[in-house]
Order: structure tokens, then C-alpha cells, then sequence
């Protein structure tokens, strides 16, 4: 019997509302299909299941608010018992200094009588205990965000109760409007500023950003751009937000200390470049859905996806997987943005690639000064991570990606 | 599907596909659509292709900026709607 | 007999039988070289001259048969007080004590009742091999139909006997083989205890030592050491390990919001382990560090000295280990 449960949809959710189950007991599910839609405070999304078998019951009516990690739905059947193959046998595993055989006996005589707990790898989740969680939310303060002196560098209650006592104690985002007062399939404003301040404040609590910039010539990229949109129909032209986000994806690859995630005091470096674009909504509000193997995509197989989660994103359409997946953020202001942005680094990712407005400006070409289409390139990364001459030499090759627009 | 009311229905539709909020507000001749409705690249663009989608109407690049206002548009529609 | 220097455990256990068989004559007892030879480890020196062999009966290397003698004779009306030598040795008698003993009031329908008292040494310590030094009360405290209960202080093993003697279900009474010669402290002033409730032994507020039997001194050893750093633990005696007193222990863990268990039994699937899982459901969203168990090693207990203690719940294993709950090692 397995259970499919509420995903976490990015680092600061902690419960959801189940909108609407698209399966019923009785419907078979395979990896990557939707099964349900779960109101965030990044609007409504599509979530996947990535396991097969049969629903066997429903557990959550829509309607209801769910914490992160309860079960929505129980599972049956999968591969192995719909095949009627025997339960997987695992081999015993070895207990290092925990001998349990009589021929084991005598050979550990300086073993603890108490024999230390197994290490274990740490959780993605901060270690707070019960005592320290139920204190935590009497006192309406986040425990997860605490420095932990209990064991393991668990948050304690006594923690919990000296953190709440400063002033600068970082209060819970206000809970979600009643479900009456929100609309089906949009955006509850003041819930996305609780969502978008609860991450931009651990952002900047946590993370020692770095900055830098660099202006880039666009005009190879302009020019090879216009040529190619010339002969096709609107529809199959690229926008030059497609070549900077290649562009950038290209050049994390020569710089994977920017692509990943910074977790329990380590970096894990992504496997793929996913990349999260930043979508401002309509009327305020942003999400930043990820697209995978970013680098790999042939740029009109990247305009159409980013179409498609531009188009999916304003209509509260998303998938739960392309709001966890991103391993680094890039936010293009397009052509009626600001000249450039220094971005805030979504966590737990570790870098935000920022690109201003395309504009013409002052450029000196062989000791001339000639106008030019210039883009100003940023990067936010985290100091934790790496240093300013890493990320110098993203932007130098993001540069170097955007003079040859052809190898693209 | 030639004249200037016609092409005017079109457009207002498009927009309000794009920008809820261009159904009922009153944007001038003259304005800045991509201003008025607070549309970004990707907005324009989908304007642009849905445009060239129930007209034909050829748009190169080029002539985006004839299309930044709803006069400019209608008359571009004018210009090149042969249907 | 009331010595004059200090009164030891054993001593404790012996008193409590002679009054058993003063005041009762319902009372005899059973079991391998209790009379002639004085017990094995002495408790019943002196009982065959007091009592004569009608009452202190030596009996073959038979545990199975004399445990069953035992179970009948308490069906019709006696009052049996069976020693079987260590716990170990008790295996022989596992069937009778768990499928008659243990469930005879059941299937007569509350007919017949089994009011035996069984004695049995446990625990290590003593350099007495794998075969005679193992602790199996939790193994016992699994059986739904008898009493389990582990004396670890002078006046319960003074005085549990008259209430388990009292009572009409089969009980078992463990003493650790460590504790005979202890001498105390002890009460004069208590001249009867309870066979029902679990008692804190110290009072503390950081941590809860939860144990019994032979590894309460050396809870209260660890608690007197960690006063010292500053870290105040409530140690308690479970006493009676069958039926288990959670009241005690989970006021306790509400209050410290840490616990570790103290038992001398192997760990897996232990009583510690009943304990630890009986916190986690009734007092989970109470604590502040996980439960955590001081048991011995997974082993047949050794010979070699070193090697014994090695195996053993030592004091500093439950400093060390109360240090790591507290996040101070």
C-alpha cells in the first residue's frame, strides 16, 4: 500500500488546498500524470504522480487545507504486484559495531553497552523537535528558520523561546484567506506577498549574496535575430529572452558551481541546468517555474516551452515538479524593464542570473564610440558557495554564448 | 473582415484574451497598449501572433512599433488586411 | 532475623519469606538447593531448620515439573513460593509458566485462579557466563495474564512479597543477582508497598532516566553525576514491568521532554522498547530531543570481566549519552 501525498511546492510551503482530484478509486496512474489540483500561495497547480499503480481511495475532499506530506490518496497494485512477482527480499544489512550473531559476539568487546544510534543522512527538512514545533506555532514564529543548539543541531524548545523573545523574530506568513474568498483558479494576492516575503527574507537572512555585472553587446544577437524572424511567421519567431536564457543555461554548464542547491550547510550541485523563469503576474505577484535541460533545448523548442509556462503561469496552471526542479533562477525585464536588476537568490538555489532592458547605448568599437544594443548582465550568487571570479567567468561566457547567436 | 470597427472588435478581443482588464477599460487611440494594459514582451508577442493568426496579416518585426496603439494598429490592419 | 549492621537486599528477601511463611500457613516454597544448601545465592539460608522440609522443599533439576506442581497446588487453595535459580534456567519452565499459569483463569472462565509467587534471579555482573547471566523479565512482561515485577530497592524487596502472595494472579518476582549484596539506603518507616505504580527515585528536570531492577543505581549514579553539569534528571523505577505504569513515566517525560531508557535486557524488542514506543504515542508532541536507550550489547553476555562490563549499561554510557540528548557533547 503506498500513499500519494501533498508535495512541497518550493522551500516555504507548508500546506495547500486540494482544489480538484482528476483521478478516481479505480484510475490507473503512471508516472508524470496529473492527478489533482492544489491551491498554493503560487495560485493553483497541477500536480503529478511519479509512481504506478491504481488509486485505491480518495483521503482529502477538495476543499480542504492540507499540510505538506499528508496522504491525499492511497495506492494500489504498481509493477511488481500487478505482475504477481514476490515481494522484494533485501539482503541483511551489516550493523557496523552492533554485532548480532553469536560468531560476532566475542569480537567486539569494547562496544558501547548502548550502542550509538545509526547515522543517518540529514533530512532536507530542519530538525525541530515536537516540543519546539508545537511552541513554535503558539508563538506564531518559524521554527525552521532557527539556529539549532540540540542534538544533531536540532531546534530546541528552549530555542524556539529565546528566538521569539528578539524583536527581529521572523513571524509565520499570515494564513491563507478562508477558501470562500478566494477565486477557483487565481491568485490570492496577499498570499503570494506572505509566499514571495517568506522567501526573499530567508533569502536574504541566509545567504551571503554577491554581485556583479557586465555589459554585453547584443548587437550579433539582434542582427542574427531579426534574420532569422524575418522569414517566419510570428508564431516561430524567438524572442531575445530565449537567446539569454540559452545563453545562460550554456554557460552554467562551464560554471556548475552556480547550478544546484545549498542544503544543510552543503552545496549539491544540480545534474540537469533547470532553470527557473521568473513570470510577473498579472497585477502583481511573481512565480518562477522551472524548465529542464535548459541547455539541451534547441531555442524553438525553448521559446515554445516558455510560452507555454508564461501562458501557464498567468492562468494557474503550473505543475508541482516545475515549481521544485529549478536549480537556478534567471529573470529577463524585457524591453519596457529597468536597465538592469541585481536579483535576490530564491533558495535553497544558489545564484540568480538577471538580465535589464535591451537598449541602444554608447559602445566603443575600435576606439570609436558607436551606438549598440547593449543588455546589462547580472549575477546574485551565493558567497557560501563560490566566489566573484566564478561568477565573473559566467558572465564573461554568457557573453561569449551571445556573439555567436548561430551555435545557440 | 476590412473595416476599421471590425479590426477594432478583433483587437479589443485579443487584448482582453492577453489582459483581462482591457475588456472594460477605455484605452485612447493614441496610448501605448503595451503601457495602458502593462503588457511585457511576451504579451505583445502573443498579440502580434493572434493578429497574424485571424487576419493573415503579415507582421515583420520590423513593423512591430506601428502596433504599439490601437489607431496604429487599426490602421495597419487597414493598410494590410486583404481579405 | 534482623541483623545488627546494615539490612542487605538479601537479607530484605529473606524477612519477607519468613514472614510469608510465618504468617500463612498456606505458604511453602520450592525449588533447586533452597534448603539444604541455603539458596543459591543464600536468600533461604536457614528456612529448612526454621520451617522444616514440609514447607522448604529441595527439589529435583526439574524446573518444568516443580513450576507445574507449583500452578496446582496454588488451583487448590495454597499459596506456593517457587525459586526457580536464574532466569535463564526459568526457559524450562516457559510453558508451564505461559500456557497454564498465565491462562488458566482465562479458559476456566474465572473459575480457578493460579495465586503463585515465582522467584528468579536475574542480570549480569557476576562473571557467570552467557548461560546464567542474561536478564529475560521483559520476555515475561510480554505474557497478558501475569505480574511482572523487579524489586531494586531494600523495601520492595522487603515487602513486594505479601501483596504478590495476596495476589490471585500468578506473579514473577526478579531479582537482580547484583543487588544482594547492596545494603541500602532504605526506610525503616515503609512497612508495605504497592505491586501497581512505578516510583521516581530522584527528581530532575532535564531528562527522565527511566529503568529498573539492576540498573537503577546506576541511574541514580549517572543522575548524581550530571547534577555536577548542571543537568537535573528524574530517575524512575518502573518496579512492576507487567502491567506497565505509563502514568508515572509520561508525567515525567512532559515534564523533562527527554528520556532515555535504562534497561540491562537487549534492546530489540525489549521493554525499553515497549517504553520508548508507548512515549512516542502518548507524549510525542511533548518532547524536545529524541528517546534514546541505554541497553546492553546485542551479545551473549561474556565471561571475560572486561568484556562483561563492556557489554553492560555502565554510568558513564548514560552520562554520555544524556550529554548527547542535551546537545552539550
Amino acid at each position: 500500500m503506498r500513499e500519494f501525498r501533498m508535495p512541497a511546492l518550493g522551500a516555504d510551503m507548508e500546506s495547500g488546498v486540494l482544489a480538484q482530484w482528476l483521478v478516481k478509486p479505480g484510475s490507473a496512474v503512471s508516472p508524470g500524470d496529473i492527478v489533482c489540483v492544489v491551491e498554493t500561495q503560487k495560485g493553483a497547480i497541477e500536480v503529478e504522480i511519479f509512481e504506478d499503480g491504481v488509486i485505491e481511495e480518495i483521503l482529502v475532499e477538495p476543499g480542504t487545507e492540507v499540510p505538506v506530506g499528508q496522504p491525499l490518496a492511497r495506492l494500489d497494485g504498481g509493477p511488481a504486484a500487478a505482475q504477481g512477482a514476490a515481494p522484494e527480499l533485501k539482503p541483511m544489512e551489516p550493523q557496523a559495531g552492533r554485532p548480532a550473531d553469536v560468531q560476532a559476539a566475542p569480537r567486539s568487546p569494547a562496544a558501547p553497552a548502548g550502542p550509538p544510534p545509526e547515522p543517518r543522512a540529514r533530512p532536507a527538512r530542519a530538525l525541530v523537535t515536537p516540543a519546539a514545533r508545537r511552541r513554535a506555532a503558539e508563538l506564531d514564529v518559524d521554527p525552521e528558520t532557527m539556529t539549532g543548539t540540540g542534538i544533531d543541531g536540532s531546534v530546541t524548545l528552549a530555542d524556539v523561546e529565546v528566538a521569539a523573545r528578539r524583536p527581529e523574530s521572523v513571524k509565520r506568513p499570515p494564513q491563507e484567506l478562508a477558501p470562500e474568498a478566494r477565486p477557483a483558479r487565481g491568485f490570492d494576492k496577499s498570499a503570494m506577498r506572505a509566499a514571495i516575503a517568506a522567501a526573499m527574507q530567508r533569502s536574504k537572512r541566509e545567504i551571503p549574496h554577491y554581485y556583479l555585472g557586465q555589459a554585453i553587446d547584443f548587437s550579433a544577437a539582434q542582427g542574427w535575430l531579426e534574420a532569422r524572424n524575418a522569414d517566419l511567421p510570428p508564431a516561430s519567431r524567438l524572442m531575445p529572452a530565449v537567446l539569454l536564457l540559452k545563453a545562460a543555461a550554456l554557460s552554467l554548464r562551464a560554471v556548475p558551481d552556480l547550478n544546484g542547491h545549498f542544503v544543510d550547510g552543503a552545496f549539491r550541485p544540480g545534474k540537469d541546468i533547470n532553470v527557473g523563469w521568473v513570470v510577473a503576474l498579472r497585477g502583481g505577484g511573481l512565480v518562477a517555474p522551472a524548465i529542464n535541460g535548459v541547455d539541451r533545448l534547441p531555442l524553438p523548442d525553448l521559446m515554445s516551452a516558455l510560452r507555454d509556462l508564461v501562458q501557464r503561469a498567468r492562468a494557474g496552471g503550473l505543475r508541482a515538479s516545475e515549481l521544485s526542479s529549478g536549480t537556478v533562477t534567471v529573470t529577463s525585464l524585457g524591453e519596457r524593464g529597468a536597465d538592469r536588476v541585481m536579483g535576490v537568490i530564491y533558495p535553497p538555489q544558489v545564484a540568480v542570473i538577471g538580465f535589464g532592458r535591451i537598449a541602444s547605448r554608447p559602445w566603443v568599437v575600435d576606439g570609436q564610440v558607436v551606438a549598440r544594443p547593449l543588455v546589462d548582465a547580472s549575477l546574485a550568487a551565493d558567497h557560501r558557495v563560490c566566489d566573484g571570479r566564478l561568477g565573473g567567468l559566467l558572465l564573461a561566457a554568457i557573453d561569449r554564448h551571445l556573439q555567436k547567436p548561430g551555435e545557440l | 473582415m476590412s473595416s476599421p470597427a471590425a479590426h477594432m472588435t478583433l483587437i479589443r478581443e485579443i487584448l482582453a484574451g492577453i489582459a483581462p482588464e482591457a475588456a472594460d477599460c477605455d484605452i485612447p487611440g493614441d496610448a501605448d497598449v503595451r503601457e495602458a494594459l502593462d503588457l511585457d514582451s511576451m504579451d505583445f508577442l502573443n498579440f502580434i501572433i493572434a493578429l497574424h493568426e485571424q487576419t493573415g496579416v503579415d507582421i515583420p518585426e520590423t513593423d512591430y512599433p506601428q502596433l504599439f496603439t490601437l489607431d496604429g494598429a487599426i490602421a495597419y490592419l487597414g493598410q494590410h488586411d486583404r481579405s | 532475623m534482623t541483623g545488627a549492621g546494615p539490612l542487605t537486599y538479601r537479607e530484605a528477601c529473606r524477612q519477607a519469606l519468613i514472614e510469608a511463611l510465618e504468617s500463612d500457613p498456606r505458604v511453602f516454597m520450592m525449588g533447586e538447593d533452597i534448603g539444604a544448601y541455603g539458596g543459591c545465592y543464600a536468600v533461604t539460608k536457614g528456612l529448612l531448620e526454621q520451617f522444616g522440609p514440609e514447607r522448604v522443599r529441595d527439589t529435583p533439576l526439574a524446573e518444568s515439573g516443580f513450576t507445574g506442581a507449583g500452578i496446582g497446588a496454588a488451583m487448590v487453595g495454597m499459596r506456593p513460593i517457587v525459586e526457580l535459580m536464574t532466569c535463564n534456567f526459568s526457559l524450562l519452565a516457559l510453558d508451564q509458566i505461559m500456557n497454564s499459569a498465565a491462562t488458566l483463569a482465562h479458559m476456566s472462565g474465572g473459575q480457578f485462579a493460579v495465586p503463585l509467587v515465582i522467584r528468579m534471579a536475574t542480570g549480569a555482573g557476576r562473571r557467570v557466563a552467557a548461560q546464567h547471566s542474561h536478564s529475560l523479565e521483559g520476555w515475561f512482561a510480554h505474557i497478558p495474564g501475569v505480574k511482572v515485577l523487579a524489586p531494586a530497592v531494600i523495601e520492595d524487596a522487603r515487602y513486594m512479597l505479601g501483596p504478590a502472595l495476596a495476589d490471585p494472579n500468578p506473579v514473577l518476582i526478579f531479582e537482580h543477582v547484583m543487588l544482594y549484596n547492596d545494603t541500602g539506603p532504605h526506610d525503616p518507616s515503609v512497612t508495605e508497598v504497592d505491586i501497581s505504580s512505578a516510583a521516581v527515585r530522584r527528581e530532575g528536570s532535564d531528562v527522565t532516566l527511566v529503568t529498573y531492577g539492576g540498573s537503577l543505581r546506576k541511574c541514580l549514579a549517572a543522575a548524581g553525576q550530571l547534577a555536577e553539569e548542571r543537568i537535573s534528571a528524574d530517575v524512575i523505577d518502573l518496579r512492576i514491568l507487567r502491567p506497565l505504569d505509563s502514568a508515572t513515566v509520561l508525567e515525567s517525560v512532559r515534564r523533562t521532554r527527554r528520556c532515555v531508557i535504562v534497561d540491562e535486557a537487549w534492546r530489540s524488542g525489549s521493554i525499553a522498547a515497549e517504553i520508548g514506543m508507548r512515549i512516542a504515542e502518548e507524549a510525542f508532541f511533548d518532547l524536545d530531543a529524541p528517546l534514546r536507550r541505554v541497553c546492553s550489547a546485542e551479545v551473549p553476555v561474556p565471561y571475560a570481566p572486561a568484556m562483561e562490563d563492556a557489554a553492560l549499561p555502565q554510568v558513564d554510557d548514560i552520562v554520555g549519552t544524556v550529554r548527547q540528548l542535551l546537545g552539550k557533547s
